[in-house]
């Protein structure tokens, strides 16, 4: 058992409260007085997850857990998987619609910035079924 | 430079008042929230041209303390309640995106991220 187990149900239908549970989670690392830099690679990364699961997936739920010595963030969601997940890699690679790219988003960075800011990340996913992108952040490392 | 001289600088209206004793050294201009959360280094203004809630969530990720609309733009109360929440300066300035940053430049705010 972790030392804070959170989950959050991220709703698919609203773009505006995307990023709620990110921002939750944020606020109670700095409350648990967690080193600054992984609190900030911890909410850029699982924001970025969060944006996805909106954008693509209709919404998903978010794991958390906590512990002195890592933040692990599993995302779940059922939406229409993603084909070629090395492609999806790759910065620049989108297949958001435009409309969401007037909203700042769909630039292809989500899961390249998500990789860039956590220590380990895997990304499991199959066509029709859903994603399960497991993130983690050890405090004290990367940059 | 603080918070209070970029409201002089760019003839800016408040629209959320935070810390505007606050110092800034650094700054990101752009509408693609996904690049301003590709670099991060301790910005801690965003000038932007976009406008919705996201905005501040991003602004809020990366621990940025100043979000500046660009090219006159009136946001809604969604942006601004939750920048209220955040504690965030919210500010709208007449100038379009090159020329506010242009002017924050010319007065001595740097962009952070310089190239290697």
């Amino acid at each position: 058992m972790s030392m804070l187990h959170l989950t959050y149900q991220v709703p698919g239908d609203d773009f505006t409260r995307a990023g709620e549970a990110s921002s939750d989670v944020k606020h109670k690392l700095k409350k648990l007085g967690y080193d600054p830099d992984a609190i900030r690679r911890v909410a850029i990364a699982m924001y970025e997850g969060e944006i996805n699961m909106v954008i693509h997936a209709g919404g998903g739920e978010a794991i958390v857990d906590i512990d002195p010595d890592r933040v692990e963030i599993r995302l779940e969601d059922q939406g229409p998987g993603i084909a070629d997940v090395e492609q999806a890699m790759q910065a620049g690679w989108s297949t958001a619609p435009d409309n969401v790219r007037t909203l700042g988003f769909g630039a292809g960075m989500g899961l390249p910035n998500m990789k860039k800011y956590t220590d380990e990340m895997t990304v499991d996913s199959q066509v029709g079924v859903g994603t399960t992108v497991f993130m983690k952040v050890f405090p004290g490392k990367k940059e | 430079m603080k918070v209070k001289e970029i409201v002089e600088i760019l003839k800016a209206e408040i629209l959320c008042e935070g810390n505007l004793e606050e110092e800034v050294k650094t700054a990101c201009g752009s509408d693609m929230m996904s690049d301003v959360l590709a670099f991060v280094k301790d910005q801690s203004v965003l000038l932007t041209g976009l406008m919705n809630p996201q905005v501040v969530r991003t602004a809020e990720m990366m621990d940025m303390h100043c979000i500046i609309f660009v090219r006159g733009k009136k946001t809604d109360n969604s942006v601004v309640d939750l920048a209220r929440q955040k504690d965030i300066t919210v500010l709208a300035t007449p100038y379009r995106m090159f020329t506010a940053c242009g002017l924050l430049f010319s007065n001595g705010l740097r962009g952070g991220c310089d190239i290697s």
